[in-house]
């Protein structure tokens, strides 16, 4: 039934396309993208660099707008959003991991994550989303005095410490080694158990598809194949 | 928000040096503001509480003799609150080991009471003795430059009579904060006198037992000034002399008057273009700042924080630096104002101070200063807003140096990578190198400006003392005196020309504009003083008509051609219709000039000088000198060296002297300008510049990407600089002009050097310090985060 499929779809898009630049130099990130994403679904993309995949989180995410096409978010359309209404949806709903760890230099490991913890409605406490990506005795360094994969995990924390309902991790494991790795997914899987939260991950490494409950191979700017794994894998148990 | 808020600390702390120097340059132009209306608003205070303390009279009535009786009726005179009569006479002062004797006025007091007007403040001894005609009390100022001592003796001639009289006290008055020797333009310490005595001592010196030659009045609340003028005239005319004037004509009340309101035009015109340029330098600079935070902005963005709050954040630290700033240049501006004051005290001899500081100053300063940081902020997070929050943050933002490519692709072959770098950064970021561009260049032209007004206040100096005045000495008789006493001058040996003059005091008006003052009646083809055209050429002193200075045209409202009402102070006070015939050139007061000849008709009294310009021989001073000295009727004489010190000490210890402190935060201001350009440039690059570093370039090379373009911005900003100086210096010059003296703004290549060398100087400091910390970066931190 209809119905049922627009409460039980979190994210829906039709023929979103993003065209960065114009004229001679136009670049086609996206190429009519036709997407539906399940409440409480781990979602793994993969694809080869520059096919798409940061767009379409972004656009997702609401950070970035598409140029043609419709994107919802439980049934209100992303793209119709003004601005302030897209702020509200990022603040109340949306966890990021970026794959450039952005963290605030200026604040330290605890406050960055505070940062995002002030603003929500119903956050973990700061320590305790440090203490679930193992680092509990780091709280007060600043991010220059962390390696990369520290920093990632600061990332990691401040993303799930506000309890989102969605969370876009674009390539969160990239720069780690693989036993962190796998605490990091195990830190997304159990949100997902937990809270039920909807989870989007991009990533090079094609062995984390395992967790997904569903893998979508990206290229081009386009979808090239839908693969649904019938039990997903915990975390612990994918090696790369 | 307490972790925005730790952000807001650290940032602020990360960015010390150059949130100081942005603080600095707005503080210095909050500064100036408060200095200057602190100071002018004490001084005025000041003043009026030393004339009210010491009740100065507000008219003075001199007449040749009247009757002591008289004064009841003029205390009837409807607006008089009370009376003083006193007596007063000429007087020549014989100071030991000087040559030429000094001019002097003795100045009556009552025996028995204190002087109901225009007492005197006591600086050391005591009151004269009125039994006791000997004793004398000496100008304090007098004495100091003089060095005479209380219980010295000085001789003084009275009335063609030597006294030998004892100093017993030294005072000021505040009749007497500024005088002049005769025929002098300029005040000069050392060479006029007053000394008081008691009134039967001194009546009895000069022939005035029972009646009085100078009457004093202070008015009553709301009496009007020029009624009761006219009402004494009438009471005073039996007994002679000039008419009755207001204390606004007292020379000394004038010359502070003028002293002051040259604070005031300095003070009005000056630091709002100090605090505008600072102003647009803290915009410049707060948008560079915000612009490069835009991955951060970005980033809050992303996490769901609105604009408003990412506003009000970076709003706060805009406002941190900016009414940090201001905050800082309210103090300095107390403390200098306090300073400055205390230099001013001494110049207008006020005998004590009080400190008055204006509100409004404060508002205007932080005002200002908050406004522009915050349009600064405002614009540029409004840019920053209007982007796509994964547009803000996309990491380390590479810029898009595509389009710089192709203009410049020609160029860039025959560049090495790291001046390529230079090029294309300079050619993609317009925007911001034109910000600095401007900065820097406004900077040079403030520093330019006062540059300028020094070698404007020198050629006036120059210009008045070699082209306009060419005499050695000038000689001032006691009155209008028949041209036999310029002849007696002329066989003086050693005198090798003496030209007559005649002076003579007038209130020229055209319709309601009207202005006291004095015309020179000059010979004709005169040698030593002349008339001066804008040319620096003579002019020819018209048969009939009047040439008058700019300054004065200027106050009458009148040019070349208009007519003039010239009412005549002195004698049977005829009222005379002149022709301007032309206006001269003049930096030093307002004279008006006519022909000796003409001016003597109109006076109707035949041939009369009143005082003669001298060119001496220069082996044979001092028997000239001598010679002067013994003449009967000269009343003084004043060496152009003498006239030049007194003008000189008047330009740099008056109104003028501003200057010096304008000067000194023109130059903090630029410095931190070019300083801030180096910063800036610095922090938005601190990323580039360190991977160039791990690349493997040298430190050097590394810092030629950031050196070579503050070089080409300070390059660029160099004319630019020198067109916005130029403007700017007309604009201070007026600033500076005064009623007695005027300052040009002329164009001298040298200046324009001297800015640019200031600049320079700035800038290479500059680029050393931030060279210094690029070597000393930590290559690791800078690639680990942004920043
Ligand atoms: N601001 C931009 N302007 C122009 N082109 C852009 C911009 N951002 C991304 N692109 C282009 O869009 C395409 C998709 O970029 P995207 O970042 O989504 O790739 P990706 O799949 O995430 O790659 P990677 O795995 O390397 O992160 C790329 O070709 C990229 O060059
Ligand atoms: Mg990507």
């Amino acid at each position: 039934m209809k119905d049922l499929d627009q409460r039980t779809t979190t994210f829906s898009t039709r023929g979103l396309t993003k065209v960065y630049g114009e004229g001679h130099s136009a670049v086609h990130a996206l190429r009519g993208v036709d997407l539906d994403i399940g409440r409480g679904e781990i979602v793994v993309l993969l694809g080869p660099s520059g096919s798409g995949k940061s767009t379409l989180l972004n656009i997702l995410g609401g950070l970035d707008r598409a140029s043609a096409g419709s994107a919802t978010y439980e049934g209100d359309s992303l793209t119709d959003m003004t601005d302030r209404a897209l702020t509200t949806y990022r603040r109340d709903h949306v966890g990021f991991v970026f794959q450039f760890y952005n963290l605030m230099p200026s604040l330290t490991a605890r406050e960055n994550v505070e940062l995002v913890t002030e603003i929500s409605r119903n956050p973990m406490g700061p320590d305790e989303a440090l203490e679930l990506v193992g680092l509990k005795e780091r709280v007060d360094h600043f991010p220059a005095q962390l390696s990369g994969g520290e920093q990632q995990r600061v990332a990691i924390a401040r993303a799930v410490a506000k309890q989102p309902a969605v969370l876009f991790c674009d390539e969160p494991t990239g720069a780690l080694d693989s036993s962190t790795g796998r605490a990091v997914l195990r830190v997304l899987r159990d949100v997902n158990d937990r809270l039920g939260t909807t989870i989007l991950i991009v990533t090079h490494a094609a062995a984390t598809a395992a967790m997904a409950d569903r893998v979508i191979h990206f290229a081009d700017g386009a979808i090239r194949e839908v693969v649904v794994n019938e039990t997903r894998t915990p975390p612990e148990e994918i090696h790369w | 928000m307490s972790a925005l808020n730790a952000k807001l600390g650290r940032d602020l702390w990360r960015m010390k040096g150059q949130a100081l120097a942005i603080g600095l340059v707005i503080s210095m132009g909050v500064m100036m503001q408060v200095m200057m209306s602190g100071l002018v608003a004490s001084l005025t205070e000041t003043r009026d509480a030393y004339y009210e303390r010491y009740r100065l009279a507000e008219v003075f009535a001199p007449v040749v003799r009247a009757p002591e009786h008289v004064a009841t009726r003029l205390s009837q005179v409807p607006g008089v609150a009370a009376v003083e009569t006193r007596v007063t006479a000429s007087a020549r002062v014989d100071v030991p080991g000087r040559d030429l004797p000094v001019a002097a006025r003795a100045i009556s007091l009552p025996d028995r009471s204190r002087a109901r007007l225009n007492d005197i403040h006591m600086v050391a001894g005591r009151m004269f003795d009125p039994t006791r005609p000997e004793e004398i009390v000496l100008l304090d100022s007098f004495a100091v430059a003089q060095g005479i001592g209380v219980d010295d003796s000085l001789g003084v001639t009275l009335n063609g009579v030597s006294h030998d009289f004892r100093v017993v006290g030294l005072a000021a008055s505040p009749e007497y904060l500024y005088y002049s020797a005769p025929g002098e333009l300029m005040p000069d310490d050392a060479r006029f006198a007053v000394i008081w005595m008691g009134r039967s001592a001194l009546a009895a010196a000069t022939q005035m037992g029972g009646a009085f030659n100078e009457a004093l009045f202070s008015l009553a609340r709301g009496a009007s000034e020029p009624e009761v003028l006219s009402r004494l005239d009438a009471i005073l005319e039996p007994y002679g002399g000039p008419a009755a004037f207001g204390r606004g004509d007292l020379f000394s009340d004038h010359f502070v008057t003028q002293e002051l309101s040259g604070l005031v035009a300095s003070s009005t015109a000056v630091p709002p273009v100090f605090l505008a340029v600072a102003a647009f330098l803290l915009y410049i600079v707060i948008s560079r700042l915000v612009q490069s935070e835009r991955e951060e902005i970005g980033l809050m963005k992303a996490f769901g924080y609105t604009s408003t709050e990412v506003s009000i954040h970076y709003m706060k630290l805009v406002l941190a630096i900016a009414a940090g700033g201001a905050l800082a240049g309210c103090l300095f501006g107390i403390g200098a104002g306090r300073a400055m004051v205390q230099v001013y005290l001494q110049f207008f001899k006020f005998p004590f101070l009080v400190f008055r500081l204006d509100p409004a100053s404060f508002a205007i300063g932080v005002s200002a200063s908050v406004t522009a940081a915050s349009a600064g902020g405002l614009l540029v997070l409004r840019r920053v807003f209007a982007l796509a929050p994964a547009e803000a943050m996309r990491p380390p933002a590479p810029a898009d140096y595509s389009r710089a490519g192709k203009a410049f692709s020609g160029i860039a072959r025959w560049l090495d990578q790291p001046s390529r770098m230079v090029l294309r950064r300079i050619t993609r970021q317009p925007g911001r190198m034109v910000g600095a561009v401007i900065g820097i260049a406004a900077g040079m032209g403030l520093t330019l400006s006062m540059i300028t007004l020094m070698a404007g206040f020198e050629r006036t100096l120059d210009l008045s003392f070699t082209v306009l005045d060419r005499s050695d000495a000038t000689v001032v008789f006691y009155g209008a005196t028949s041209p036999a006493a310029v002849t007696r001058l002329r066989r003086i040996e050693g005198v090798t020309v003496a030209e007559p003059f005649r002076q003579v005091a007038v209130i020229m008006s055209n319709g309601r504009r009207s202005h006291k003052g004095a015309i020179t009646g000059l010979t004709e083809s005169p040698q030593l003083g002349r008339a001066i055209g804008p040319d620096y050429l003579p002019i020819d002193l018209p048969e009939r008509g009047i040439v008058i200075t700019p300054a004065l045209a200027d106050i009458l409202g009148v040019g070349a051609g208009d007519m003039l009402t010239v009412e005549v102070r002195e004698g049977a006070q005829p009222v005379l219709r002149l022709p301007v015939a032309a206006v001269a050139q003049s930096l030093l007061g307002s004279p008006a000039y006519m022909d000796l000849d003409a001016l003597n008709r109109a006076m109707g009294q035949g041939p009369r000088a009143s005082g003669a310009y001298l060119r001496i021989d220069e082996d044979r001073r001092t028997e000239v000198h001598s010679a002067l000295k013994d003449m009967p009727g000269v009343a003084g004489i004043s060496l152009k060296d003498d006239a030049r010190i007194a003008f000189e000490t008047i330009m740099n210890t008056g109104a003028g002297s501003t200057r010096y402190v304008m000067g000194l935060i023109a130059f903090i201001i630029t410095f931190g300008i070019v300083y801030n350009a180096a910063r800036v440039a610095q922090a938005e690059r601190a990323r580039d510049l360190a991977s160039l570093r791990v690349i493997g370039f040298h430190t050097g090379e590394t810092a030629f990407v950031l050196l070579g373009e503050l070089a080409v911005v300070v390059l660029v900003a160099l004319p630019i600089g020198s067109l916005m100086g130029h403007f700017l210096s007309s604009a201070v010059a007026k600033g500076f002009s005064t009623e007695l003296y005027q300052i040009p703004a002329m164009f001298m290549p040298s200046s324009h050097g001297a800015a640019a060398l200031i600049v320079l100087v700035a800038a290479l400091t500059s680029g050393w310090i931030v060279k210094r910390d690029i070597d000393r970066a930590e290559l690791i931190s800078a690639l680990k985060t942004r920043d």
